[in-house]
Parts: C-alpha cells; structure tokens; sequence
C-alpha cells in the first residue's frame, strides 16, 4: 500500500504527519511512503532526510495525492485537497467530525474513508495512537514555557545574598493530559503549583506530580466525571458558583495561570472571568489553551497575545504544539504509525479496515460513501466506575483510650480463660496420673511454652530450614531406639536397629541439608 | 555418677536445641544456630550409647555409619527445587521410628512382666529395667502413651510418604476421596479408640491391637493427606513437622526420657506455630485445610470484564529499561521451570544498571514455608531484596514494574475486592497498584484453585505468555 504525506498549507502550521523515522516504520509493515517536497522543512526535516529515509518525494500535492493509497495530514483536510482525492482513498487526519459537519459529507459524497485521530477511543490499547494526548502533552509543556517568557520573575524560589526571591504561584485549571504536563513543567522549575479539575478522582494524579488539589466542599456527593470516558462532563450551576468563588479566592494571590477546561463538542467553559482578571497581580500571564474554542478566560483573544490595563498578560496562541514542530511531528507520526500498524495485522503492506475493531471502528467517521461518526459506544469502559470511598471514621482521643482499654480487657480476660482452662487441664490429668508422669509433665508443658516463644522470632525467609532443622533433631527418636535396642528379645533388636538406621539417615540428613541451605543465604 | 553424667549431656542438649531454633531469627546467627543442633544431637547420642543402660552399642554404631552416610549423601545430591519433597520424605523416617519404639516398649513391657510373673530371677537391664521398676498406675500411663505415640507416628508415616509422593509429582496433585470422605477418617479413627480400650484394658493379645491401631493410623494419614491439593501443601507439610514432634515427645513419656520429651514439645511447637502462620496466610481456617478443599461456595464470584493482553519480550525489556523500581514476585511456577538462576542473572543486570530491584515473598508460595527464600538464596540473590508481603505491601504505588513470575492465587484481587470469591479475605499482594505489571504464565486458565484472576484483565496488566525460564533468557540480552 502507498502512503502519503501532503505539505500542511495551514498559516504557520509547522508540523507534518510522517517524519523520516516514523517512515522506516511504515516501510517495515510492507508500505511504500511518499511525501510532498517542503512538507518536512518547517519541522526541521528536509527532502535529503527523507530520502535517506527511503521515502520518494512528490513535487506537488497534486502528484502526491495521485500516487498515494493513504494520505497523512496533521490539520483536518480542506475543501481543496479532499476535492484533490477520488474515491477508495483514505484520509487519516485531526478530523473533529463534530464541528466539520461540511467536510464530512464531501467525504462521504466522494467514497472516501476517512479516518479522525481526534476520534481514537481513551482506552489502554488505543495510547499510542491517541494524538490528541500526544499534542496535548506538548501544549502543556509549552503553555509553561510561554508563561515564563512572559513573566518577567523567577520560577524558582531563591535565598541569596542580595535578598529573598519568593517561587511564583501557579494554578493550573483543569487536569488532563495538557493540564498535568503543565504541572509536571511547572514543579520542575521550582514554582509552588495548585491545580484545580472538576474530576474529584484525578486529584491523586495532581498529588503525584507534586501539585496541590484545590478542593471544593460539597454536602452532597459530586456527579462522578470518570462515566463519560475519562472527560469532564458539564458541570450544575451550583458547582460552577462553588468553583468560581474559589477562584475569586485565589486569583489576587496567583503569578501564572494556566487554564486547559475543555469539554467534547462544546465550546469552552468560562472559568476565569473579567473581575478575576482585574484581581490579579501586574506582571501576572494567563495561557489560554483552550483559546480555539473560545477560551477558558474572559478577556482572551484567539491567537493573539495581549496586556491588560492592570499589566496581566493573556496569551491565546492556540498552536502551541506546531512551536515545537520536530517533536510534536515525531510524536505525531508516532501515533500515525501505530494506527498503521493496526490496519495492517499481517504486517505485508495489506490494509485491512476491520470495523469490528474498537480503535479503528471509532477513529473512522466516513467510509464507503457513508458517514460513520458517532461511533457506537466501546465495549470497554475507559476508566473504572470509581466506587465510594469508605472514610474510617476518625476516633476522639476519649474513644481510642476507651477503645484500647477495651481490647487490653478483652486480652486480659482471654489469657485468664485460657489459664483458668489450662491449669485445670493439668489439674485433671494430675488427679489421675502418677507422680512420676507428672515430673515429666512439667517438662513437656514449660518446653512447648519455649518453643511457641522460640519460633515466633523465627524469619520468615528462613522458614525452610527451620522445618530441616527440626525435622533433624525430631530424630531425637534415636534415643529411644538405642535404650531398647540392648534387650534380650530379637524382636526388639531388629526394630531398634531399623528405628536407628533411620533416625541417622534423618540426623545426618537433615543437619546436611540445613547447613547447604544456610550457606546460601547472602547479603548484598 | 554414670546416671549424673547422662542427665546433664541432656540438659546441655536441649539448651542447645533451643539455642538453635533460637537462632534461626536472622540469617547471619543462623549459621551458628545450625553447629548449635549438630552439638546437641552429638552429645544426646553419645550420651546414651556410652551411657548406662544401652547395650549392643556395636550394632547401633553400625546402623548409624550406614543410615548417616546415606542420608549424608542424599542431602548432597538433593536439588534445592526438591526441597518440600525431601522435608516430607524425613518426616515419614521419623513417624516410622516413633511406631517401632512404641512397638518395642510393648514387646520389652510384655516380656518383663512375663519373666516377673514367672518369677524367674533375672537382673533386668537398660529400659527393661525402667520397666520392671513401674507400678501398676505407671503402667497404664505408659500404654495410653505407647498408644499415642504409635498413633501419631503411623498418620505422620503414610501422610508424609503421600505428601511426598505429591510433592514430586509422583501422585496426582488434585484433592482424591475415597466414597465417604471424613466418614472414613471419623470411622477409623473411632475404631483405633476402641482398640485402644481394648489394647489399654488388657483384653486379648496386646500387640495384636496395635497393630491394627497401626494400620487403622496408617490408612488416616493417607486418606487425610490425599484429599488436600498442592497449594495446601504448605499447611500439610508444616503440620507432618508437628505431628512428628509430639511422636517423639509421647514416646519420650513411654521412656521416661526427658531430653524426647523436650525436644518432641520443641519441634511439636514449631511445626504449629508454622501450620498457623501458613493458615493466616491464606485466610483461612486450620481445620477447613485439613479437610481438604475450599469451603462451599458463597456465591457466584463477580464477573470479569477485559481482556487479557499478551506482551512480547521486547516490550518487557523496553518497560525494565525505563523502569526505576521492580518488584519481582516469584511463585511456585518458577520453582517448577526452574528458573531461579536466570531471575537471579536479571535481578544482577537490573540492580547494575542502577535500578531498584527486590523480591515480594508471600508466606504460601511455593510447597513449603519460606521455599522461594531458599530458591533465591540458592540463585545467589541476596536475602537483604527479598521481603515478606507485609513489608513491601505499601510501596507498590511507588513501583513502575512488577513481574509475576508462576504465581497466581498471591496476587489475585479478588480476595479484596470480591466477596463472593472463595479466597476473599486472603492477604493478597497489592501489585495491580503497580505503574505496570507483566505476568510471566504459561498459558491462559487459572492456578490451582481454579479462581478466576482479575489482575490479569487489568488495564495495566500484561501477559508475558511462555515458560518462565525461556522468557526470561529471552529478556536477559535485552537489559541494558
């Protein structure tokens, strides 16, 4: 099959869909790949590289999309180019079928298939292949980056000679794969991070990269955001009040902040209002990542940068991952390979487009002269339903002491039953058995005691050869043998010798074996 | 003066008893702990052989040159892997050696009372002396101890010889019943009672009735034993230990023998507190072991939605490579595709390459308390990596990888997770809290219980099918 890749003529897109190293992969899964001369410069990557590669070159779009069988784009595809490709070609491309309903139908009118990377499904198998969490790493990384350059102060909190330099404050709204990776940024230069998401159960992940949640208190229990496929879901209005308060709380007090809120197929919330913006601090920078729908802020406008009359800079850039075009194309290509992969099972060049696979029955929203998207829901559950956390109910001082002098009774009253029992047991078989068993008995009974206090400090690990050991010494049994193997009756003496010949084999045997064991026991 | 000399060899040996299990608390004093027994059992022998009251001290030389060169030569040879079958195999040597001593007491007690009715004068020597000393209540504690003794010695005979043959793999691991099951046990052990009435009244020939208590006891052990499965062998093993402990201390009553009776309470002990760690360990209770098989069922078990996704070697390596921390938890499947020393070669490449690397040890894994301990030991692991399941519990959110290598039931979910589960309750490792987890398993299917494992549905569960062995060769040229 022949694959290829056109030039991206979005203004200032940098990024391209199959990168020479991504097209060694393809070449490996039996493909032939092509791309458009100058479809790689702005990415870092030049034809040379490409052909080095093994990928044939195509002067124009045109030539291109006449050779391939697959075409590869990063940007959803324009009017122009679908109108560019005859039927039984597939597109595999940023698609967003929800918002591109014109574009779908030409798709479909012209018979071809075409493949949404935006439409990969959220489960474990389909990570490589998810661009948007590849992109959205990028972007959070970037958004970082961005709102350094526009901070005017260190990150980092300082004690040095000249004076005290206090580490900025960052909040970041909104934790998904965007959102983390600017708290992972965030934290490794040295700011003080708060992080906020409508999903209670992401607030682990927060923890874990060295945020902290903010936390809203709610009397009732908060509409569990993991239902809808590890998105967040619109929230009540009584949230949102609950939540923006918390960020009038908070904005005077924050240097940076980063919102990423997005919701599918919607348009981005408002989170960060007018009035939250006149809050803050001169020298404060808010990134919008969610500036192409709209933006989570206020005041932000869309691909542009801009300062308010209290000194706060907006940035809403909305192509953070084409600035750092050679990696978000490699990770990019990356995904568009992986996706390859899978419509070719045998690995032979042949693409099978099998709709009764998950990833690839969601990804593709036309084909076959009809449109496909939505898809029916996966069979598997992206994240688990989260089920209820039992608090443990914190215990007063009063009801601890009450508690353990409880249990200390409890204990106290169990080993006087078990003495009470015991001694009465021993009292018992006193009352019938002579005097000289008793003698005995003593000795029986203060050794179990012994033992049971010896081998609770036993290691685990040494388990084993505390079995050999005492299995060795149980033939301690060759004592009785030898006392009778000296009397008179043949009987006796036969079974006393085979008593002892096996009670050494068992000695000698056990003791070996135990020492061979020891011996291999070593420290590091 | 000779008599003096003997009870204070005894009092020294059983000191150094238990000095020696004593010991057995680290692994550094162990080493010491083990010349402490060897001391002890030296002095115990040789104490009675030159003592007063043996005789024929030539033959027993003898026996003992022939049984300890073979039992010399057998814990040479004997592979580490083989270990439960070895430990079960000694316990039936001493189970048989406590019946022929109690078999011995009766035929010496019935021939001293012979020659004393018959009043033939006769200087009786050694135990034959003991005996003529005895009174008529002392008698009778004797035959009640004789019969225990022998009793004890037969089950831990045949249920040894039947653990042993499961354990190498000789006898079907699967739990086997006779029709009637406990009933069986119940009857026979009834029986034995009543031959014991019969044997301690004095009705009839005496030896006659204990050799019927012999075989009745021996048909015990066996069917006890064959109606356990190869999981439990752990509890099995450690309570044969036992049993062979408390044989030793009633035939140390019969003989008035403190330093038996000592050392018989010692090993009795030791092999209990072991059954009851072991049973702890699988939650669940010392009888429903013993009785074989898993209790009924409490319902219909949850479930199991996913998949399983098989991984190959160059994705296990490319996730070890990036890993920081790895936990290996090791099973009984490692033990059977022995695999130990290629574990030990990766545990040697990963540490070297600067990665944390330690070993999670669940109290049942394998056949016997503490097998896997020995294993790696024996694969040069050091000790210090390899923890007990309480002390690296709480660090598998913090580790990236874990490899499962042939266990199964240990690190199963559902006995958290899953009421209905028949091991619900079990203390489990928590190794799904792990970044990624690789199960190194030769097929699909379940262990030995027959559970379900939700683990291997996890999302960060993958399948790393093939034999132990040859997977993780294949893994070793891959580590850098």
């Amino acid at each position: 099959m022949k694959i290829g890749a056109l030039k991206e003529i979005f203004d200032g897109e940098a990024r391209v869909a199959i990168t020479p190293s991504s097209a060694v992969h393809l070449a490996k899964l039996g493909h032939t790949v092509f791309i458009e001369s100058g479809a790689g410069a702005r990415a870092g990557f030049s034809d040379d590289d490409y052909v080095k590669a093994g990928v044939t070159v195509s002067r124009t779009a045109a030539e291109l999309v006449g050779a391939v069988d697959l075409l590869a784009k990063v940007r959803p595809a324009t009017e122009a180019e679908i109108g560019q490709m005859r039927a039984g070609q597939t597109l595999i491309s940023f698609f967003y079928p929800g918002q591109n309903a014109d574009l779908l139908a030409r798709t479909k009118d012209q018979g071809i298939t075409a493949i949404a990377m935006d439409m990969v499904p959220r489960i474990s198998r389909a990570q490589k292949m998810d661009a948007l969490s590849s992109m959205a790493n990028i972007a959070g990384y970037r958004a970082v980056i961005e709102a350094a350059n526009n901070f005017g102060r260190f990150f980092t909190g300082q004690v040095t000679a000249a004076g005290k330099v206090p580490p900025a404050k960052v909040l970041v709204v909104g934790a998904g794969v965007a959102g983390l990776a600017a708290i992972g940024t965030s934290v490794s230069l040295g700011a003080q991070v708060h992080a906020f998401d409508v999903r209670p159960e992401v607030a682990e992940q927060i923890e874990s990269m060295g945020a902290e949640f903010v936390y809203l208190e709610f009397d009732q229990p908060v509409q569990d955001g993991a239902a809808t496929g590890g998105y967040a879901a619109p929230s009540s209005p009584e949230f949102r009040e609950k939540q923006l308060a918390k960020f009038r709380e908070l904005a005077p007090q924050m240097d940076i902040v980063i919102t990423t809120a997005l919701i599918p197929g919607r348009d981005a919330p408002k989170l960060w209002t007018a009035d939250m913006v006149a809050m803050m601090k001169q020298g404060s920078v808010i990134i919008d990542l969610a500036a192409e729908k709209g933006g989570n802020c206020d005041l932000t406008v869309p691909d542009e940068r801009i300062v308010t009359e209290n000194g706060v800079t907006i940035v809403g850039y909305t192509d953070f991952p084409s600035r750092m075009g050679a990696q978000a194309s490699e990770l990019y290509g990356n995904n568009i390979r992986h996706f390859v992969a899978d419509l070719t099972p045998a690995k032979d060049g042949v693409i099978v487009h099998n709709m009764e696979d998950d990833v690839i029955r969601g990804a593709t929203v036309a084909r076959d002269h009809d449109v496909t998207w939505p898809p029916p829901p996966p069979k598997i559950a992206a994240i688990a339903a989260q089920k209820p956390k039992e608090k443990k109910k914190e215990l007063t001082p009063d009801e601890r002491r009450a508690a353990e002098a409880a249990a200390f009774k409890a204990d106290t009253a169990s080993q006087i039953k078990l003495l009470v029992g015991g001694g009465l047991v021993v009292l018992l078989i006193g009352l019938v058995a002579p005097a000289s068993f008793m003698s005995h008995f003593i000795v029986f009974v203060l050794a179990c005691f012994v033992g049971f206090r010896v081998i609770w400090n036993v290691a685990h690990s040494l388990h084993t050869p505390l079995m050999a050991i005492t299995n060795a010494i149980s033939s301690i049994i060759i004592l009785g043998a030898l006392m009778q193997i000296g009397s008179g009756s043949a009987w006796v003496v036969i079974l006393g010798a085979l008593a002892v010949l096996m009670a050494s084999v068992n000695i000698f045997g056990g003791f070996m074996v135990t020492r061979r064991m020891l011996a291999m026991f070593q420290k590091s | 003066m000779e008599y003096g000399f003997t009870t204070a060899a005894y009092v020294v040996a059983s000191v150094l008893f238990i000095l020696s299990l004593g010991g057995l608390s680290g692994q550094e004093s162990a080493k010491r702990a083990i010349w402490y027994g060897i001391v002890g059992m030296a002095l115990a022998v040789a104490a009675t052989l030159f003592g007063p009251g043996a005789g024929n001290w030539f033959l027993s030389l003898v026996m003992i040159a022939i049984g300890g060169t073979g039992g010399w030569l057998v814990a040479k040879r004997v592979q580490m892997t083989e270990m439960p079958q070895l430990v079960a195999a000694m316990h039936s040597l001493v189970g048989l050696a406590a019946v022929f001593v109690g078999f011995n007491a009766q035929i010496e007690l019935g021939r001293v009372t012979r020659l004393i009715a018959e009043g033939v004068p006769v200087a009786f020597t050694g135990f034959a002396a003991l005996l003529a000393g005895k009174t008529g209540p002392e008698i009778a504690m004797l035959k009640i101890e004789v019969f225990l003794g022998i009793f004890i010695g037969a089950v831990t005979f045949t249920g040894s010889v039947v653990a042993f043959g499961k354990l190498s793999g000789r006898v079907d691991g699967k739990p086997k019943k006779l029709p009637g099951g406990h009933m069986l046990n119940a009857g026979a052990l009834a029986l034995s009672i009543l031959f014991g009435i019969l044997y301690f009244t004095g009705v009839g020939p005496a030896v006659f009735w204990l050799i019927l208590i012999t075989l009745l006891a021996f048909f015990i052990g066996y069917h006890l034993i064959m109606g356990i499965g190869g999981a439990d062998m752990p509890v099995v093993v450690s309570m044969l230990n036992s049993y062979s402990g408390w044989a030793a201390a009633a035939i140390g009553f019969t003989l008035g023998n403190d330093l038996l009776i000592v050392t018989g309470a010692l090993v009795g002990s030791s092999g209990a507190i072991l059954s009851y760690i072991m049973c702890k360990a699988m939650n669940r209770n010392f009888v429903s072991v013993i009785l074989g098989g898993f209790g009924g069922e409490t319902g219909p078990a949850a479930a199991i939605e996913g998949e399983q996704i098989a991984i190959d070697a160059d994705g296990v390596a490319s996730a070890l490579n990036e890993a920081d921390s790895v936990v290996i938890v090791p099973g009984y499947g490692m033990a059977v595709a022995q695999a130990q020393g290629a574990v030990s070669e990766l545990t040697r490449k990963l540490r070297a390459a600067g990665k944390t690397v330690r070993f999670a040890i669940h109290p049942v894994a394998g056949r016997l308390p503490g097998h896997m301990n020995v294993l790696l030991a024996e694969a040069k692991v050091p000790y210090d990596i390899v923890l007990e399941m309480d002390e690296i519990n709480e660090d598998f959110p913090a580790t990236d990888v874990v490899i499962i290598i042939g266990s199964n039931d240990i690190v199963n979910p559902a006995a958290q997770d899953d009421p209905n589960s028949p091991i619900a309750g079990m203390p489990v490792l928590e190794v799904w809290r792990a970044k990624q987890v690789f199960v190194s398993k030769r097929g699909q299917g379940t262990g030995y219980s027959g559970i379900e494992n939700p683990l291997f549905f996890k999302e960060n569960t993958r399948m790393f099918y093939g034999d132990a062995k040859d997977s993780i060769n294949k893994l070793l040229p891959m580590i850098d």
